[in-house]
């Protein structure tokens, strides 16, 4: 049995550009990567700058040149990330580090804020249900057939007013 | 000059004491009833002409010690540490703020000058202003016994008076340097003015939303301010220090940040409360949160809590602002839970997805953003406190964590003004969203088949995948703010016959506020655009001998020479750089080293070529030591400029929201016949 053709445009817009994009990602061209670039990026200078390693540009920096020449030779040595990141964690401290690890407490670091945000937007959520199935349930006392034309008219006119489309604004 | 000075701090703290103790007692008798010997009306408006008055004291003390700059009066102490006699006479006021004791008499000459101009328009609402007023002298009170006890400005030197003194801070010695601090300043004192018309109505019970408007505007105002102040910031960073980029996450960033994001979430979750009579605790905690975190990021920064390279204005006086933080908490949250029935919603969200719930949902962005930036200013401390382990919070925590919820939030900010207020359809949405998802995806494909990959070796490039997702995202807003103007000017050209542009003009004149708005979320856009472009910067470093070339993206730099130059104030060398694009030789650059005579502080000043595509950014390092040549470090930073671009349409469409509507709508309310008319009295209320 042939499957069913797509008819709709919308379906065929949307194939259309998930087809695209899936060629696009597929021609991947990869830039050759540098070690020595990412690595810099994700340690620190120490001389007291507060920057990365690979960004500290301030005049005459005693720590910057001492810490890429570190850098550079455990990349030289096949060292991998992690070894070079307990290498420069042993000899200066986890400060060196960019960012915290995700192990331990550091871990507390990166969970914090996306828990914090999913807690904060599953809580508004729940408060607008709760609201709005209130008001509907609120909404079903009285009978718009038993109500005065007048009432009626007046609620119809604010209805208009304030559901205008988009005409609400700033 | 010093004496007089002293003087002045001491009379001012002595007038804002008078107006804070003699307001709060006149509103006292007022709200109580009672009878005293003197009229509590005139009580009130003695307090408030005190409050004038410190803000004339207050202004003296400042002139004093800008007097004392400008005559090199090195017998104090402020100044023989922050200025000497070849400072060019613009950085000599810089040396007003370049210090612990005189940035803090500028904030309180800032928050005097704010309270002197509340005064004086006291009559737009009499009583909300005298609540307001008072509050204010509370904050000045406490800024004027720390100029008095614990930083005093005008603190004579012991023992022999020197020829010279120290001299400024190199990295103050930049032009922005002069309207950055204030500019800043003008922003986090100025949220005073809305947390005490905030509290004032909430302690009087005030009656309606008047209070709203009223802060509404000052917050704007003061929001403006800010936002100027952060991005001249960011452009001072970006100039002086060196390194390529702008924003590095110091918590003295972080700290003017936070209170902005909170200013933004008020800014907008106010218009709740004026349309529809909800979230009325939400915004009052608003704004009682951002005058917090202004006090906070002070104590951040000043209490030595946390490392910055602001760290000039480290001392001790982080005691104060605990002290201080804990009673401005305690009256916010007493004062809260005393008045809590008059903050009642008189309506609550009718559907997930509606103009309101973007509000609200914008709201939750905002204040998770602050959260983030406390969160990732405050780890450090944290994390030494329980595991007795100090770490860093740089730029790729915040880069993982924050540009998320920044892209979400960009999100919001074209998804908001498409839904209609209370309810919306699926038809309706469908209408709204197809031009917006269009431009999305179009830019997604256009991004991929220009080489934006989000993949590299296997693997998800960060960098790439954000800008790829902020470009999309940003086409999409674009579209959808574009298209709301166009279909309101395509009515007005129907109906006036005008052609598309005067018609948007108009239609922009008609309702300012709603436009306005749309302006500032295409500054927005435009200022995401541009960081979005630093996933794609370049840098090259090369020891450059003459006629050597350093090769850039589609520049070549050719060294031509180095030279040196001197004057009073600093010695100078730096490179003659031809810069060739396409063979031809395009301009010149002078990336500059400079070493300030005074402090003996060396500082770059990099050379800069701005074009809509990119900044050919050059610093000039120095001399390698061991070959004598010179270091030369350039940078092709894509879409900078943008984000300065992106400022002046932010503050057009502040100052366009900020202008009254051409003209004004219309509304017919029934008055009750026996209703008294309002009087501008301070008869009535409560506390």
């Amino acid at each position: 049995m042939r499957p069913p053709r797509i008819t709709s445009p919308w379906m065929k817009t949307v194939q259309a550009a998930i087809l695209a994009v899936a060629v696009c990602f597929s021609l991947g061209a990869t830039d050759a990567s540098s070690r020595l670039n990412d690595m810099s990026h994700r340690l620190m200078c120490q001389c007291g700058c507060a920057q990365l390693l690979g960004e500290c540009g301030h005049v005459g920096c005693p720590s910057r040149e001492p810490e890429l020449a570190e850098l550079k030779a455990a990349i030289a040595d096949g060292k991998s990330d992690q070894q070079i990141k307990d290498i420069f964690v042993a000899k200066y401290g986890a400060v060196v580090l960019a960012a915290p690890t995700t192990q331990g407490f550091d871990l507390v670091a990166w969970i914090a804020p996306f828990a914090v945000f999913g807690a904060a937007m599953l809580g508004t959520i729940l408060l607008v249900r709760r609201w709005t199935v209130g008001r509907t349930q609120a909404a079903v006392g009285p009978d718009p057939a038993s109500m005065d034309p007048g009432e009626l008219a007046r609620r119809e006119k604010i209805r208009r007013e304030t559901d205008a489309g988009n005409d609400g604004g700033f | 000059m010093a004496a007089f000075g002293s003087f002045a701090l001491l009379i001012a703290l002595a007038l804002a004491g008078y107006n804070l103790l003699a307001g709060i007692l006149a509103l006292r008798l007022i709200a109580t009833g009672q009878q005293a010997r003197i009229s509590p009306e005139r009580l009130a408006d003695t307090a408030r002409r005190a409050g004038i008055a410190s803000f004339i004291a207050v202004t003296a003390a400042a002139f004093a010690l800008i007097w004392s700059v400008f005559t090199n009066d090195f017998s104090i102490t402020y100044i023989m540490e922050h200025s000497n006699r070849a400072l060019p006479g613009p950085y000599k006021f810089s040396a007003l703020w370049s210090g612990q004791e005189g940035s803090l008499l500028l904030w309180a000459w800032l928050l005097a000058a704010y309270g002197f101009v509340l005064r004086l328009t006291h009559k737009t609402d009499v009583k909300l202003y005298a609540y307001a007023g008072t509050i204010l002298a509370g904050i000045q009170v406490f800024f004027l016994l720390i100029l008095n006890i614990a930083a005093p400005p005008f603190a004579i030197m012991r023992g022999a008076i020197p020829d010279d003194g120290n001299g400024l801070n190199p990295l103050l010695q930049y032009p922005e340097m002069v309207i950055h601090p204030p500019m800043l300043y003008l922003g986090y004192v100025g949220f005073s003015v809305p947390f005490c018309f905030a509290l004032g109505a909430l302690m009087m019970r005030y009656p309606g939303e008047k209070w709203i408007r009223v802060t509404r505007i000052w917050t704007m105002v003061t929001w403006l301010f800010l936002t100027c102040g952060i991005f001249l910031g960011m452009h001072w960073a970006y100039a002086v220090l060196g390194w390529g980029g702008y924003w590095g996450w110091d918590p003295v960033e972080n700290a003017s940040f936070m209170p902005w994001l909170t200013g933004t979430a008020f800014l907008h979750s106010v218009m709740m409360q004026e349309k529809k009579g909800m979230m009325k605790s939400w915004n009052v905690w608003l704004i009682f949160s951002t005058f917090l975190l202004t006090l906070l990021g002070t104590l951040l920064t000043r209490a030595g809590l946390v490392s910055s390279v602001h760290a000039f204005a480290q001392s001790s006086i982080g005691t104060w602002f605990v002290v201080f933080m804990g009673i401005v908490l305690a009256v916010c949250i007493f004062t809260y839970v005393l008045q809590r029935s008059h903050l009642k919603s008189e309506h609550h969200l009718e559907s997930l997805v509606s103009r309101e719930s973007s509000f609200l949902f914008n709201n939750l962005v905002l204040l998770t953003a602050c959260f983030v930036i406390l969160w990732g200013t405050l780890f450090p401390i944290l994390s030494e406190y329980v595991v007795g382990n100090k770490v860093t919070m740089g730029a790729p925590w915040y880069n993982a964590v924050a540009i998320p919820i920044g892209i979400f939030l960009l999100f919001l900010t074209g998804v908001g003004p498409l839904l209609p207020w209370r309810a919306t359809s699926f038809k309706s949405i469908r209408r709204n969203f197809v031009l917006p998802v269009i431009a999305f995806w179009a830019t997604v494909i256009v991004c991929l088949a220009t080489g934006v990959r989000p993949w590299k070796d296997g693997a998800l490039n960060q960098g790439n995948f954000y800008a790829l997702v902020a470009f999309s995202v940003s086409a999409a807003v674009m579209t959808a703010i574009l298209s709301e103007f166009l279909r309101g000017a395509g009515v007005i050209a129907r109906q006036t016959g005008r052609n598309l542009f005067a018609s948007t003009w108009l239609l922009t004149r008609r309702n300012t506020r709603r436009y306005g708005g749309y302006i500032i979320h295409i500054g927005v856009v435009i200022v995401v655009v541009g960081l979005a472009g630093s996933a794609f910067n370049r840098s090259e470093e090369r020891e450059l001998a003459l006629h050597d070339k350093l090769p850039i993206g589609p520049y070549t730099l050719e060294c031509v020479g180095f030279t040196q130059d001197s004057n009073l104030n600093f010695n100078s060398e730096y490179a003659l750089l031809d810069v060739y694009k396409d063979g031809k030789k395009q301009f010149q650059m002078t990336p500059e080293k400079r070493v300030y005579l005074a402090s003996e502080q060396p500082q770059t000043m990099v050379a800069i070529h701005s074009v809509p595509s990119w900044d050919l950014y050059v610093v000039y390092e120095g001399t390698n030591p061991d070959t004598g040549q010179p270091i030369i470090k350039a940078f092709l930073n894509p879409l900078v400029g943008w984000i300065w671009a992106g400022l002046v349409i932010l503050v057009w469409g502040t100052l366009i929201a900020l202008v009254p509507n051409l003209s004004p709508a219309t509304a017919s309310v029934r008055v009750p016949a026996r209703t008294a008319p309002t009087q501008p009295s301070l008869k009535g209320g409560s506390l």
